[in-house]
């Protein structure tokens, strides 16, 4: 898009040759499916999804609908009482609940992911024997599905024959065995420690191929030096791998923004786990409230859209590559 | 000349794959589902020259909805038959091919009650193939050890249950729990409620004539009573159990009572089971002693899609299945209740599986879901429900409390008419 741009805009200068004019219409060109491409498969979706949310539409009749205008996202009532009452999805507790859920899941899941990503990574990037070996089981749980670990889970954390009480009560951490999914004060825990267990991985990955690109010659010139080692990756290794390990907080935000799979198969459908997708969902299809479960996809969509604009703003990242040039 | 021999052979086997027509049908599945629905349509399959290929979906009832309303508002023409809950005729009726002139004969032979249930407008939505209905079962083993009878109250349930509990594990059984159920949130969980609400004298939720009666003392009382067991009686995990969970526990042994439905016998007597020949049913107990119990009436039907592109097969294979031959050959491999009145005095039936006669009483008393009441808001209906449950059972906030947000809830939603 942004080469687009810039050829529309430099399209009137004068004295561009004709070769850069050509370079510039093949770029065109060879841009132009991955445009079409978007617009079908993200933007024409996003903009149905949108329109629904304007209307009382139904799965059972989905060109029924007809136009509330933002009755589904906040509308009013005045009793004969006098009182007014306020419903839609600004006024609906269970949405409030689930974008609390969702937050709280993703600050705390992505801190821990992130922490544990660069150790992990820092420990890769060390010479020992059998680092491939290591390097490639480490991925593991990332190459797994996650409905397929989610299950595993689920049989691993189960209260009555699972392996993680068993083990727990055998060391005597526990005295009696526990319903980590069950219970609403440990689901979310369940839920958070599965999803470090799976994307951990997926961040060291990221942070060790930044690793890779710190030249040897900074850390020779620093044990030259003679500078404490935990002072050498604060201020040399941590700036150094700062986009990478930024690129990778947005990537694992963006998908604990809208968890859905894991919250579905681990842990009841109640109000201890329940998601913003997972809640979208329920109204959607089960509750046949196609436009109400769109207007809680329209403002998940715009949730996640303020936090990228404001990550990239506040973390001066440039996806755009610009200040390369 | 090998070319032209295998071109021949070739075409000869597509010959004769496209004379048979293969028709697809979607259906949870419990336990070992998948089996006894190839042994049940072996004899369609020889008649016709026919296949039947099974799709099988999650066990949750809620997952398949999920899924099939999906597939039907997209006019799926991959699958051609569905296997139906008997709350959902209302909510799915516009998407299933009209049965009542094909099956006038087999709708004759049913309870009167299930065929209605299965009717919308008049239009015969889904033929029914089994019906359910939950019953209680017991430790004959457990129960003679300790001296205790069966019991017929809840409240008797919740103190033989914690008598026996406490004794086998003095006794070393450290793993047994007294009573498994179903209290993941989930449409089980509305079912095990309704039944704790109904034998308590409190009502189903939202009556036949569309009035929510769900916030009374009763109720709430059924309720608070329930909120006791997870932790005490129950394991606290039940409340992510739902029936496959429950018969986990239960079939190795380590629960005196459970709640489940007729599948569970059948299974508890396999021989991987180590429950087998120690247990038996009785109805689930009831409120006060000498009160009626009551069971949430179950069951499953089998619809055929409009969409389907072999709707004559599909047709063909629905009527076989809700026939009477099917349903005893259903009853005799997954000791399902057929809805066939006459196969209740069937004599292989009541030799190999007696408790399905036995099961008549219980399910003729079944009390149904309001899913006929509240139409096409049944779900949220339900799912408001079970939330509530949910919250009390998992100690947040009273019954008493719970129920009056959820009746006021439930008014909103009913407005000026459901």
């Amino acid at each position: 898009m942004a080469i687009a741009a810039e050829s529309l805009m430099a399209a009137p200068e004068r004295g561009i040759s004709e070769l850069r004019r050509q370079r510039q219409r093949a770029a065109m060109r060879f841009l132009l499916p991955m445009i079409v491409a978007l617009l079908v498969v993200a933007a024409w979706p996003l903009m149905r999804t949108i329109y629904f949310s304007f209307t009382n539409t139904t799965l059972s009749n989905l060109d029924g609908g007809e136009w509330v205008g933002l009755g589904n996202y906040l509308n009013w009532r005045t009793l004969s009482s006098g009182r007014v009452i306020y419903r839609g999805v600004l006024a609906d507790p269970q949405w409030w609940n689930a974008v609390w859920n969702t937050v709280c899941f993703t600050v705390i899941s992505v801190s821990l992911e992130t922490v544990f990503g660069v150790v992990v990574a820092l420990v890769l990037n060390a010479e020992f024997r059998g680092r491939a070996l290591v390097r490639a089981a480490v991925l593991i749980p990332w190459a797994i599905p996650t409905i397929v670990s989610a299950k595993m889970w689920g049989w691993m954390l189960n209260d009555q024959f699972g392996i993680i009480n068993d083990m727990a009560l055998s060391l005597g951490l526990i005295s009696q065995k526990i319903a980590w999914t069950a219970n609403p004060d440990t689901a979310m825990a369940a839920v958070i420690m599965v999803d470090v267990w799976k994307t951990t991985p997926f961040v060291a990955l990221l942070t060790l191929a930044a690793l890779q690109t710190v030249p040897r010659e900074v850390y020779e010139a620093t044990r030259i030096d003679g500078i404490n080692p935990i002072k050498v990756f604060f201020r040399v290794t941590l700036p150094l791998i700062r986009p990478a390990i930024l690129v990778a907080v947005i990537f694992r935000t963006l998908d604990a923004l809208r968890m859905f799979d894991l919250v579905y198969v681990l842990t009841p459908n109640s109000a201890a786990t329940r998601t913003m997708s997972t809640l979208a969902r329920e109204n959607l299809i089960d509750f046949d409230k196609f436009g109400y479960g769109s207007a809680q996809s329209t403002l998940l969509f715009l949730i996640i859209a303020i936090f990228v604009v404001a990550y990239l703003k506040l973390g001066r990242l440039d996806l755009s590559g610009e200040a390369r040039r | 000349m090998k070319k032209i021999l295998a071109a021949a052979v070739v075409n000869a086997l597509m010959c004769s794959t496209a004379l048979a027509v293969e028709v697809t049908y979607a259906s949870g599945i419990t336990g070992d589902g998948v089996r006894v629905f190839q042994e049940l349509v072996k004899p369609w399959e020889e008649e016709t020259g026919n296949k039947a290929v099974l799709v099988p979906m999650p066990s949750s009832t809620t997952d398949q909805f999920g899924q099939y309303r999906l597939w039907l508002a997209a006019g799926n023409k991959d699958i051609d038959l569905y296997q139906t809950d008997v709350i959902w005729a209302p909510q799915l009726a516009d998407h299933f091919v009209d049965l009542s002139e094909v099956a006038t004969d087999i709708a004759e032979q049913n309870f009167p009650s299930i065929i209605e249930s299965q009717t919308v407008d008049g239009k015969l939505v889904a033929l029914p193939l089994f019906t359910d209905a939950p019953a209680l079962f017991y430790r004959k083993d457990l129960l003679e050890k300790h001296g205790e009878d069966v019991p017929e109250t809840w409240e008797e349930l919740t103190e033989t249950a914690k008598r026996i509990q406490d004794a086998e594990r003095a006794e070393g059984n450290k793993e047994l729990w007294g009573y498994v159920w179903q209290a993941n949130a989930y449409e089980g969980l509305t079912c095990n409620a309704l039944e704790l609400i109904k034998s308590y004298g409190g009502g189903q939720i939202v009556e036949p004539d569309g009035s929510i009666s769900v916030n009374n003392e009763k109720a709430a009382a059924a309720l608070n009573l329930a909120a006791t067991w997870p932790g005490n009686i129950s394991p606290e995990g039940v409340l992510a159990y739902k029936e496959e969970e429950a018969r986990g526990v239960w079939q190795t042994g380590k629960a005196v009572f459970m709640r489940n439905w007729p599948y569970a016998y059948h299974l508890g007597n396999g021989e991987d089971s180590e429950v087998a020949g120690k247990f038996s049913v009785a109805p689930l107990p009831s409120g006060e002693k000498g009160g009626s119990s009551a069971a949430t009436l179950g069951g499953w039907n089998v619809a055929v899609s409009k969409y389907s592109e072999r709707q004559e097969a599909a047709i063909s294979l629905a009527t076989y299945l809700a026939g009477p031959e099917a349903q005893k050959r259903r009853a005799l491999l997954a000791s399902n209740l057929p809805t066939l009145e006459a196969l209740y005095d069937d004599a292989e039936i009541a030799e190999q599986q007696p408790i399905i006669p036995q099961w008549k009483e219980v399910f003729m008393q079944a009390v149904p879901r309001p899913s006929a009441p509240t139409k096409s808001a049944y779900n949220e209906v339900s799912s408001k429900f079970w939330n509530a449950v949910h919250n009390t059972l998992s100690g947040k906030a009273t019954a008493e409390e719970n129920l009056e947000i959820l009746e006021l809830d439930l008014e909103e939603m009913k407005g000026s008419g459901w």
